[in-house]
């Protein structure tokens, strides 16, 4: 059974005068376990996708699913509610509490849980492990590179162990090396882990490293393909194929 | 266009503004309040004397004034610099456009005026408002009537309000010009970048300077309250200068050690919201251990100011119905120094002028105080003597004590309505209302105490001073008279004759005219002694006197510790609330981020209660231990007016308080929620 279900959502904004449609129509579903990436050009709807899977926008019509639950009829407390238990977030910039140490920052997401002090340590060191920032959880944000920053966002999503990961854009404002450290890191957590991610992003070197990207072009699906038995650079050069057909100003970056 | 520019900027940085906006409110319109007393007092029916009092009340409020418009001109200039700093990014934008600086300055100076004038207009509405409320409290402080009042406006406190205003404005326009021509481009650029150092203090040193400031703070507690008799200016100086010293350190060593405890306590630091709220506390108190520092002192001199204020109010109140009485009192001292002639008596003076004394007076006793040269001060300490010398200098110990006979003390406890006393044959007691003094006095004292005057040998009948006095008076002042029984006395020793007695009281005209009547009789008798050249007086009090005299010094009390305790408070207030509101503005990104990552409002609600509430604690709780010592020096000296009513004031004090103060942490609790609330 899929773990997200997305139904024909519409998003708009706008008077009825000038209304834009920023999601027109989009259904798709993830199974579990699935890394998929949603690519597409600047204003085509995709940071606006994942803010109503997220919760944190909500959609004009339809229906998304997560886990057979509705989550567009959630209300008030149930949203932050839902958000606690069920999804984890990584952000383009990083989005970690600035007063707080890498490990508060990580621990803070089980703390909220009402987790006991004993249960946080342990998970907090192992995923310190699992994403290689074991030696910076003592340093502030500003200790850190940008690289080992969204490495502890990571730490931080995926530590409550959440049913669906959300990255929007996590390697905009990392350098080259930094990107490929964390796409790895992403995939090692998506192959050893199972666990399901789902990333926004308009970069296709990035978007290669995942198992199926779908593309979204003013704000409908415009097509979608799988690795299947792939290498990463095939993938790649598929991608590409579609970002040319796709056209717009996508990200060509190689 | 700079006009538009000022004007919209003001709108777009409202809730910054707004507490501002509110502290010059409040600043002006508690100016406008006390300098408008005389102007709602002259509605009021009230007598002469009191009218001059008023005038007097009116000189002290005005000379406070000049500080209080120091206080709330430090005030204003330090919000608005600190609202100046908050907007380096805008300004940076203005010079990078390529606005000149001069231009910025108009800018500001615009600001300055909008703000300055729509405050002073709004302040003044309110305090013209609350001013009349003002009215009842001149009215009952001075027992005044009420019945022919009506709403007034005082332009005299308008115009003056206006000039102090407009000239702190103008203070705070040449500061802004010279912060803004000394402004680099490159450091307002850089200005919201520069990422916060947390930099954990070194807790052992921290743990080493809180025990010392500790240990300053207990020893100076200690001077002050249990030491207090020993206390002189310079070392009252150097206490204070300890104490502040010390309560600056113990805010530097406690936001370091406070952090480093909770994070010890991992299952609460680990809980919930914990972590977070924790670090944005200490962070705050990191960067303002100074301002801290001065706010707790603030609210210090404040709990005291208040407290003694009302304690003092409160105390003449109830002392003056017991100490004071009967009507009036003509006193003639009739110790002279050698050479001169022995007075005559009071009777025989007022026969030298043509009066009977007794004319006018309802009821009267006239008797004589005694003394020895040789039972001084020193002698009734007895052996005790060289002790409490080296301690206090400062006594007159030569000064022969005052005797008073039984029966003469007796007539005049009856007269009085009070207990009387009773003496064996070879006892004496001792009397005395002022306690240092008894205390001083019980050292010696104990059963069978022995003194010789006259050369009687008297044993004390008691261990301990008895409560009581002779002379009318609005306080506790006896220092000690003694009571022998009658053959103890040698009657040509005379200290001083006195004639009290009570006006005739059959309604209001008649007791005036007595009292006008003796009045009269007394200044001629007076008159016509003093040109006989000799040092030696009468002298008359009357009880009419007393009360006024006492209801002047307890309004006027009680008007300059509510003027100065408000506007310490509301600095207090202001000074905390703009720093929280701006916190809250830069946390704006955190709380957004808490909420997706999925805390409920409920946890960012209580997390900001408890930042806030503890920004606002921290200071008091150490200004609330000060004062518990304060407040112990204070009442050495509030003695001679009483304390028994001391928690009644700190009542009135806590009320006084938790309006100002607490009003101030509310303000800036839904401020502070409205600014971090989710947009959408």
């Amino acid at each position: 059974m899929e773990l997200l279900k997305i139904q024909q959502i519409e998003k708009y904004y706008g008077t009825r005068s000038s209304l834009t449609k920023a999601i027109d129509g989009i259904s798709f579903s993830v199974m579990p376990g699935e890394f998929t990436a949603i690519m597409g050009a600047s204003g085509s709807g995709k940071t606006t996708l994942l803010n109503c899977i997220s919760t944190i926008d909500k959609v004009t019509s339809g229906h998304i699913y997560l886990d057979g639950e509705d989550i567009t009829e959630l209300k008030g407390k149930q949203l932050n509610q839902f958000r606690r238990d069920n999804l984890g977030f990584i952000f383009q910039d990083f989005n970690l509490l600035d007063t707080l140490t890498a490990y508060e920052n990580i621990a803070l997401a089980l703390s909220i849980q009402k987790k006991p002090q004993s249960e946080i340590e342990e998970l907090v060191s192992e995923v310190a492990v699992q994403l290689n920032i074991t030696d910076v959880l003592d340093k502030y944000p500003y200790q850190m590179s940008g690289g080992q920053k969204q490495r502890v966002a990571s730490a931080r999503a995926i530590v409550t162990n959440p049913k669906l990961i959300l990255a929007d854009e996590p390697t905009g404002a990392l350098d080259s090396k930094s990107s490929k450290m964390l796409l790895e890191r992403f995939a090692y957590l998506n192959r050893e882990l199972n666990a399901t991610i789902m990333m926004v992003t308009h970069d296709s070197f990035t978007a290669s490293y995942t198992s199926r990207v779908i593309f979204i072009k003013d704000g409908k699906v415009f097509s979608e393909i799988s690795r299947g038995s792939d290498t990463r650079k095939q993938f790649f050069d598929r991608i590409i194929n579609v970002v040319t057909l796709l056209g717009g100003d996508v990200s060509d970056a190689l | 266009m700079l006009c538009k520019l000022s004007l919209r900027n003001i709108r777009r940085s409202l809730r910054d503004y707004a507490i501002y906006f509110f502290t010059l409110v409040i600043g002006v319109s508690v100016f406008y309040i006390f300098n408008a007393v005389d102007g709602q007092a002259a509605m009021l029916q009230m007598s002469e004397s009191k009218k001059k009092l008023i005038e007097l009340l009116k000189m002290v409020l005005s000379g406070t004034s000049v500080f209080v418009a120091i206080v709330l001109g430090l005030l204003i200039v330090y919000a608005s610099r600190f609202l100046m700093k908050r907007r380096s990014k805008e300004f940076a934008l203005y010079m990078t456009l390529g606005m000149s600086k001069g231009k910025i300055s108009a800018i500001l100076l615009f600001e300055t005026i909008m703000i300055g004038i729509g405050s002073l207009f709004v302040g003044l509405l309110i305090g013209i408002g609350l001013s009349q409320l003002m009215s009842a409290l001149v009215a009952n402080l001075f027992e005044a009537d009420m019945t022919q009042y009506r709403f007034t406006v005082s332009l005299e406190a308008v115009v003056k309000t206006i000039t102090y205003f407009a000239l702190m404005y103008l203070v705070v326009i040449l500061f802004n010009s010279v912060i803004v021509t000394r402004m680099k481009l490159i450091d307002l650029i850089q200005s919201g970048k520069r990422s916060e150092q947390i930099r954990l203090k070194n807790p052992v040193l921290c743990v080493i300077i809180f025990l010392l400031s500790a240990a300053v703070l207990a020893y100076s507690y200690y001077q002050v309250g249990w030491n207090s008799v020993k206390i002189e200016r310079n070392k009252m100086a150097v206490l204070i200068l300890l104490g502040s010293l010390a309560t600056f350190f113990i805010f530097w060593s406690m936001s370091g050690m406070l952090l480093r405890i909770m994070m010890s306590m991992k299952g609460v630091y680990y809980r919930g919201l914990n972590v977070f709220t924790f670090r944005q506390i200490s962070s705050k108190i990191n960067t303002m251990v100074f301002s801290i520092t001065v706010i707790c002192l603030m609210l210090f001199v404040t709990i005291c100011t208040l407290t003694s204020a009302f304690s003092i109010r409160n105390s003449m109140n109830k002392n003056i119905v017991e100490l004071c009485p009967a009507d009036f009192e003509i006193g003639a001292d009739h110790i002279v120094d050698e050479g001169e002639k022995v007075p005559p008596s009071i009777e025989e003076l007022y026969k030298n002028c043509g009066y009977d004394m007794t004319e006018g007076a309802e009821s009267y006793v006239n008797f004589c105080t005694y003394y020895d040269p040789e039972l001084t001060l020193g002698k009734s300490f007895g052996e005790c003597y060289e002790g409490i010398k080296s301690m206090y200098p400062f006594l007159s110990y030569d000064m022969p004590e005052e005797i008073v006979k039984l029966s003469d003390y007796n007539k005049l406890m009856k007269l009085y309505g009070r207990e009387m006393l009773s003496l064996d044959d070879g006892e004496f007691i001792i009397l005395c209302n002022y306690k240092s003094m008894s205390n001083l006095r019980e050292q010696s004292l104990h059963e069978g105490f022995e003194i010789a005057p006259f050369g009687h040998t008297l044993r004390s009948k008691y261990s301990q001073c008895r409560d009581g006095f002779i002379d009318l008076a609005a306080e506790r002042v006896n220092i000690g008279i003694y009571v022998v029984p009658d053959n103890a006395v040698d009657e040509t020793a005379v200290k001083t004759e006195y004639f009290i007695g009570n006006l005739p009281n059959g309604s209001e005209e008649e007791y005036n005219a007595g009292e006008a009547l003796m009045t009269e009789h007394f200044t001629t008798v007076s008159e016509a002694w003093d040109n006989t050249q000799n040092s030696y007086a009468v002298g008359s009090v009357f009880k009419s006197e007393i009360y006024a005299a006492h209801i002047g010094l307890g309004a006027i009390v009680t008007f300059l510790g509510l003027y100065i305790g408000m506007v310490f408070l509301i600095a207090c207030g202001a000074i905390l609330a703009l720093k929280e509101l701006s916190e809250s503005v830069d946390s704006i990104p955190r709380y957004d981020m808490l909420r997706k990552i999925g805390v409920s409002e409920r946890d960012i609600s209580k997390s900001l209660i408890r930042q806030s509430g503890l920004f606002f604690l921290l200071p008091l709780l150490l200004a609330i231990v000060h004062s518990i010592f304060g407040m112990k020096f204070a009442v050495f000296f509030l003695e001679s007016f009483g304390t028994e009513n001391i928690w009644q004031s700190i009542t009135a004090t806590s009320v006084i308080l938790l309006l100002i103060y607490g009003g101030y942490y509310l303000v800036t609790y839904f401020c502070g929620k409205r600014i971090i609330k989710d947009k959408k």
